[in-house]
């Protein structure tokens, strides 16, 4: 399975803007379609990648694989729920922490092109190397 | 509700600020070849699992969600090609968690430059440029 990398890109930056309006209204609601999102990109079905190929229309240069940001969205989820609970129970760090490190990881992938999440990959694998 | 407006904008701007003086770090060290600090590593053929090049290996460590591990393999074997003598080995970073973590390696792709006998002399982690590893292997050939 193959990406175009220019709407992973357009996905993280739009990531980005949805969490910082997460983190500045408060909206335990716009944290929940965020988890929504990460998990329908988990399965291919991403709806931010959606509202990119009805805008552009201009085949990629090139193709990337899909599993790295795939994986990637998974951490995306679990930071996204965490935060949810977070908001949900009223627990302001918990809810600020997650939330913000979920902001931290799409804006290095929207600004820089760097796959935070994709990175933890061999770090969880060395800690539970038995995981399968 | 949580009322975290002025609160929330703060983390906002402090997340940002600090993600940014990450990203343009990150940029600025990604696939550099640095000296490899504390006691110098030397692998072995069993180590690896293949024979060493005659003057020089490049290791290439890689894992099934690295994005940039594609276009290393390529600049490696771009490399190998030209340079006479030098293996280059690809090595699945999560069924050598031994190696990994005896070489503390922390992300994929990590690039090790070998000399002749094996020792590491230079480790590049991130997509290494060409002419860095040139470079590099001019160092582990000429010694």
């Amino acid at each position: 399975m193959q990406v175009d990398p220019r709407a992973l890109r357009f996905s993280a930056a739009l990531t980005t803007v949805v969490l910082a309006l997460v983190l500045v209204t408060g909206s335990a609601w716009l944290l929940a379609a965020q988890a929504v999102v990460f998990a329908l990109s988990l399965f291919g079905a991403s709806p931010y990648g959606m509202i990119f190929k009805g805008i552009v229309k201009s085949p990629p240069s090139e193709l990337e694989d899909a599993a790295p940001p795939r994986f990637a969205q998974a951490v995306g989820l679990v930071f996204a729920l965490a935060g949810l609970v977070g908001y949900v129970t009223q627990i302001t760090p918990l809810a600020l922490g997650a939330t913000a490190a979920a902001l931290f990881a799409a804006f290095l992938n929207a600004a820089f092109g760097f796959c935070l999440g994709c990175e933890m990959f061999l770090i969880i694998r060395r800690i539970f190397p038995a995981a399968n | 509700m949580l009322s975290c407006s002025v609160t929330g904008l703060a983390v906002v701007l402090v997340t940002l600020a600090v993600a940014t003086l990450v990203g343009v770090i990150v940029r600025r060290r990604n696939g550099v070849p640095r000296d490899v600090g504390g006691d110098v590593e030397r692998l072995t053929t069993g180590d690896l699992g293949a024979p060493l090049g005659e003057r020089a290996t490049l290791v290439q460590f890689s894992s099934a969600f690295c994005q940039p591990c594609r276009a290393t393999r390529r600049i490696l074997s771009e490399v190998t090609a030209m340079v006479p003598g030098v293996a280059h080995l690809e090595i699945d970073a999560e069924s050598r968690l031994d190696l990994v973590r005896s070489l503390n390696i922390m992300r994929t792709p990590t690039v090790l430059i070998l000399d002749a006998s094996g020792r590491v002399v230079k480790r590049a982690s991130g997509q290494p440029r060409k002419a860095d590893v040139i470079g590099a292997l001019g160092l582990a050939v000429g010694e």
